[in-house]
């Protein structure tokens, strides 16, 4: 455990000296949410209708754009093989690295995320709903991105490639978290939709950090 | 038996085009792959034998 | 079988020639299997009372969609022996499986397409099934396309069995979600399951299709692991030999 709250101070201390890193992810999540209604017209009803499903998958695509971060840095300087030899938990530090990663490239994510829903005409309702929802998926794509960003650490082309093999298991989290606001729009309550991502980030959280540490050890043999 | 003549059996009642295009291009596609397949093998083949030879002759040299 | 033996064919030198001897078989089967199962759908099968003919094209895209959802289940279980007893034998058998359960996943949406523009008038529509077949091919790209990118054949093998693991449990997840949006957003409408019931012959073609196509993946499978095998062995001496006896 104490290498798990170790592992995070360092590395937000690390990204606290690369801001511009985490700004780059918020802008990058802000435009291309902001191209949409450029796309396909400012019409206030589609664009309520899309709103939520936009800004997820703006989400997922930024989350997905930053994963490269993840192990890339301790990997160019060797700091991830010392990793491999200590003796705690592989999966530890993986764990802490994804929780690094989803406080310094969506928490400030989900922060900005009402703004772009007002942008989209989304009840306050809405809003809240939306905040929760990518609250509890948001760390799911941090956790399932990491063992993508381990398989391709290293590679040529690895950004794209991460991209091939994260995006399609980032689809259910992302029915769910844009369903979430739909279903609480339409009158049918988002609970269902909430609790189903909450199981998925629990699943998650107890299977992915040991996959992604198995990836590390493939990747750095 | 379903058709009453060839024509009818091409015609497919009407949806000619569908079932065709769905049969042909499917068992195009298998073929395809048998044959790039076969293609590697003589490929594969062909390379490795040369590389086999170079060693042979520069060996007994 | 006892278990040396079992260890004897799992090395790949012996594999290669037992793998030979095996395709002739599955070949002509698979061969006498499509011809039987392509007569019994446009001869044996009745014209369908709802459907018409067009309906006849379930007998390549059932099928195809049956053997691309099998192959991810059996190279997910090759990758998982491959990785729990590391042997490079089953992570070739993966490698080798992938590219035609990926052409079996583009044919069942090929036909599922050109089946659903006639009774549905649309070319495609995000009908549960389709979309999980989709999402199923993108599956299969990823796992091609790592084992593409890494050159180093170990890393290779263990990272397509790793994607391939995660990749298998993940599938009923996204199936799951997938039927669950589509309920939500496309109400009753229209949906694949609502198939006419289906006459004796017609459930008879399916299966001659369906065993006519997993003969084919067999012997295609070998045919190709061989190469990989050649590929990766060819500085070893049995490699040379089987060369020296090809030319």
């Amino acid at each position: 455990m104490k290498i798990l709250a170790w592992v995070v101070k360092r590395d937000l201390l690390l990204a606290m000296r690369r801001k511009s890193d985490v700004l780059t992810t918020l802008f990058f999540f802000v435009i291309m949410a902001s191209l949409f209604p450029l796309g396909v017209g400012p019409e206030p009803q589609l664009l309520k209708q899309m709103g939520p499903g936009v800004v997820w998958v703006a989400a997922l695509l930024a989350s997905m754009l930053s994963l490269g971060r993840l192990f890339s840095a301790d990997y160019a300087d060797g700091t991830l093989e010392q990793m491999l030899l200590c003796p705690e938990s592989l999966a530890l530090i993986v764990l802490a690295k994804a929780a690094v990663h989803w406080i310094t490239a969506e928490l400030p994510l989900v922060a900005f995320a009402p703004l772009l829903g007002l942008q989209f005409g989304l009840s306050e309702q809405a809003l809240w709903v939306l905040i929760a929802s990518l609250l509890i998926g948001t760390p799911v794509l941090s956790l399932v991105g990491s063992i993508g960003a381990s398989l391709t650490l290293g590679l040529r082309g690895g950004g794209v490639l991460v991209s091939l093999l994260v995006l399609p298991l980032y689809i259910p989290t992302l029915i769910f978290g844009a369903g979430a606001v739909d279903a609480s729009t339409s009158g049918l309550g988002a609970q269902g939709h909430l609790s189903i991502l909450g199981a998925l980030l629990v699943l998650s959280l107890l299977a992915t950090p040991k996959a992604a540490a198995a990836a590390l050890r493939i990747s750095l043999e | 038996m379903n058709w009453g003549s060839f024509s009818a059996f091409i015609h497919m009642g009407g949806y000619a085009f569908y079932v065709w295009s769905s049969f042909g291009v499917s068992f195009a596609l298998l073929g395809m792959e048998i044959w790039l397949l076969s293609k590697r093998r003589r490929t594969l083949l062909k390379r490795l034998g040369q590389i086999q030879r170079l060693n042979a002759s520069k060996g007994s040299r | 079988m006892s278990k040396v033996n079992l260890y004897k064919f799992s090395a790949p030198a012996t594999f290669y020639g037992l793998a030979g001897q095996m395709i002739p078989g599955f070949a002509i089967l698979s061969a006498i299997l499509f011809a039987a199962g392509l007569y019994i759908s446009f001869f044996v099968a009745p014209t369908d009372a709802q459907q018409g003919e067009a309906y006849r094209i379930i007998f390549i895209h059932v099928p195809a969609a049956w053997m691309s959802m099998f192959i991810y289940v059996v190279m997910a279980v090759y990758s998982g022996i491959g990785l729990a007893f590391n042997t490079r034998l089953s992570a070739m058998m993966a490698q080798a499986l992938a590219p035609t359960g990926a052409l079996f996943c583009f044919i069942a949406l090929f036909t599922g397409s050109f089946w659903g523009k006639p009774m549905w008038g649309a070319w495609w529509v995000w009908d549960a099934r389709l979309t999980s077949q989709l999402i199923l091919f993108f599956l299969y790209i990823g796992f091609i396309s790592l084992q593409a990118a890494i050159e180093d054949p170990k890393r290779a093998d263990r990272a397509g069995a790793l994607i391939a693991l995660v990749g298998v449990i993940n599938v009923p997840i996204i199936y799951f979600s997938v039927k669950w949006w589509n309920t939500l957003h496309q109400g009753a409408s229209i949906s694949f399951s609502k198939a006419p019931t289906m006459a004796h012959t017609m459930l008879a073609g399916m299966l001659v299709m369906a065993v006519a196509c997993w003969t084919y993946t067999i012997a295609i499978a070998l045919y190709r692991v061989r190469l990989i095998i050649l590929e990766r062995e060819r500085h070893t001496t049995w490699a040379s030999e089987i060369l020296g006896g090809a030319k």
